[in-house]
């Protein structure tokens, strides 16, 4: 895309943004995406955490408490890093937000300490959850335990063998993992059984969504959760930059939670934002519009409506979908989505590790490998400065990494 | 065949007997053609189809297993529709799929695609109120009855609403759970029947766990009838045939009356 005509958008599409990444109200929609495609028997149980969740956000004492949790206990503010070596290699200023360097290792507690503290003033004693990586189900799993819950998370029994070492965490934090035998055996179908499962435990028992997915309120309420990422990264770049607002944003996109997060913080600025998604889970680039789990929103499916597996080297980017409205700032021209391929990101997380002495997941090391590419191929234009939100750390990718040298 | 699926059903229940409508996944089998034909000469008063989806929410693992089965012997909604379209029964055939395969082409084209083929009812589990607006008027104007799930844990309000706008019968989930054969009738089920029965004259049908003819008698007397699914399907992902399957529904058939 040229210089031109992307500077030439960039005018109507922040005016539209102004809108952008607001309260979607009681329907729930993203432009014509998200809604609330569950069965009859999760709709007031939909409807009790929509209440919730609004009376809490608006109730100084809730936030104060969850901003009081974020920095004691999860360590917030994370900084933001430059990374020195790798700029001068590749010709920009490229600052990374350490959201590894949050605690359990990834921007999902943000999201969880905030849905645990909800749960608990909903009087529910159990948290459900699904997971890919097993991020989500780690930061569950502790969030649980720091406010007195149950925790069980389901995971499909691919990512089980994928991701032993978080299953060992979870189980150490005293959560109950089920795993997940049907279909692909990966996030999708953890998603479905988690669901299954709420629907028959719905009276003791919060849903824990981990990502900007599911019926309404889910895909706005873990923005919102997640919303912390961008309004710090802005405040940083404010303070770092001379012109206080990087020319990119760049984030990893599953269902796209730090993405969100982190957009929300830039959406009204002219900064271009980049999410960066698996070129085997691309809901972005190779989706149509379907509905999964509860929204409508762009989906990989065959010709016939069947939903495909998604596939990648990193478990947490395996979802066939992508967040309702991800595919609205898409529509809408407001933000851009870029494939990289499992070799690209292997090479960049090798890459970030040696010249920065930071390892990074393999999830968010998709955001890594597309500035690296834009960067060489000229795409992103020497000097620039590119902002990008480094998801989590990649201890949990050894054993993966290990069999892919 | 021009009356609709809820003027059939309640000139059936004016003959004074229960309504018994068994399921069969479409495609789970090469013949699964003939076990509608079998249910419908056991004495079934409409058979519910499911069209196999590849993430089935509210689906317990009875019937995911038969999706699973029928999308990998590659059954699609364009091949089951040409196979109903051959079918000749003498009771009403009811759609039942989730909201993706509704809404590939348009809700419309769907429902019109329903109605070229014979079928005269659907039933999208995950289009709650909140978002059956469009799909319902498709369906209205294709001549196609939708009919909307009542759950335990709707309110009062709610469970107006779905009577009013539900058209066939009123599909009541007897428990909070998915699909799947249970041993007890749960006291919420007799309970929200009773309520669904206050509110309309549209039939009522108790689903989710009708797992016996004893069952099946039993909740059956507490609203106008039942649609039994998972055990049926159970029996024919462990090798039973149509013939069985038919003398099964004829026991329910014979308990309910």
């Amino acid at each position: 895309m040229g210089e031109m005509s992307w500077s030439g958008r960039q005018g109507v599409t922040v005016r539209a943004a102004a809108r952008a990444m607001s309260d979607p109200g009681a329907t729930g929609r993203f432009g014509t995406y998200g809604g609330r495609y569950v069965p009859e028997s999760l709709i007031p149980a939909c409807h009790e955490i929509e209440a919730a969740f609004r009376e809490a956000w608006s109730d100084p004492e809730f936030r104060g408490r969850l901003d009081t949790l974020l920095t004691v206990y999860a360590g917030r503010p994370t900084p933001l890093t430059p990374a020195w070596r790798l700029s001068r290699e590749l010709g920009i200023t490229l600052f990374l937000k350490r959201e590894d360097l949050a605690h359990t290792g990834s921007h999902k507690i943000n999201n969880v300490i905030g849905q645990a503290l909800l749960a608990q003033r909903m009087g529910k004693e159990r948290m459900l959850a699904e997971t890919g990586a097993g991020q989500h189900g780690v930061a569950t799993a502790t969030a649980a335990a720091l406010l007195g819950l149950k925790a069980t998370v389901f995971m499909g029994e691919r990512d089980i063998e994928r991701q032993e070492l978080n299953v060992l965490r979870m189980n150490v934090l005293g959560a109950e993992v089920v795993p997940v035998t049907t279909g692909s055996r990966t996030l999708k179908d953890a998603c479905n059984e988690a669901m299954r499962h709420w629907v028959s435990s719905v009276d003791d028992s919060y849903y824990c969504i981990g990502s900007v997915m599911g019926p309404h309120p889910y895909p706005w309420m873990v923005r919102e959760f997640q919303r912390v990422i961008g309004e710090e990264a802005r405040a940083q770049c404010a303070a770092e930059l001379p012109v206080g607002v990087p020319d990119y944003v760049v984030a990893c996109v599953g269902g796209g939670s730090n993405a969100a997060g982190t957009f929300a913080g830039f959406v009204d600025t002219t900064a271009r934002l980049i999410g960066v998604e698996a070129e085997g889970g691309a809901a972005a680039t190779f989706g149509r519009a379907g509905v999964l789990h509860g929204f409508r929103s762009l989906v990989l499916q065959d010709e016939h409506g069947q939903v495909t597996e998604a596939h990648s080297v990193a478990a947490g980017l395996d979802y066939p979908g992508i967040g309702p409205e991800h595919a609205q700032l898409r529509d809408g021209g407001r933000a851009r989505y870029e494939t990289v391929n499992d070799e690209e990101v292997v090479q960049a997380l090798l890459c970030l590790a040696r010249t920065e002495g930071i390892l990074a997941a393999l999830e968010s090391s998709h955001a890594v490998a597309w500035v690296i590419r834009a960067a060489k191929s000229g795409e992103i234009a020497p000097g620039s400065t590119v902002m990008l939100t480094l998801s989590g750390r990649g201890d949990k990718d050894i054993a993966s990494i290990k069999e892919l040298l | 065949m021009t009356e609709s699926l809820e003027e059939f059903l309640i000139a059936r229940r004016g003959t004074g007997r229960p309504l018994l409508v068994p399921y069969v996944t479409a495609g789970v089998t090469p013949g699964w053609t003939d076990v509608v034909h079998a249910y419908a000469e056991a004495g079934a008063d409409a058979v519910e189809l499911g069209f196999p989806f590849s993430d089935p929410m509210l689906d317990g693992v009875t019937i995911q297993e038969a999706s699973d089965r029928a999308i990998a012997a590659g059954t699609t909604v364009r091949g089951i529709l040409e196979e109903v379209a051959t079918l000749d029964v003498d009771v009403p055939l009811i759609a039942m799929t989730y909201s993706n395969l509704v809404v590939q082409r348009s809700t419309a084209e769907f429902c019109a695609a329903l109605t070229a083929s014979g079928l005269r009812g659907l039933i999208v589990p995950d289009s709650p109120l909140e978002e059956v607006g469009e799909l319902a008027d498709a369906a209205a104007a294709e001549g196609v009855d939708l009919v909307l799930l009542a759950a335990p844990s709707s309110s009062r309000a709610r469970l107006r609403e779905i009577t009013e706008r539900s058209r066939g019968f009123v599909y009541a989930v007897t428990r909070m759970g998915t699909t799947g054969e249970r041993g007890e009738i749960p006291e919420e089920a007799t309970r929200l029947g009773r309520e669904l029965k206050g509110l309309t004259d549209r039939p009522v049908l108790f689903g989710f766990g009708v797992s016996s003819p004893a069952q099946a008698a039993e909740l059956a007397g507490h609203a106008d009838g039942v649609v039994v699914a998972s055990t049926l399907m159970r029996k024919l992902l462990d090798g039973a045939r149509p013939r069985e399957l038919g003398e099964y529904v004829a026991s329910i058939r014979r308990a309910l009356d």
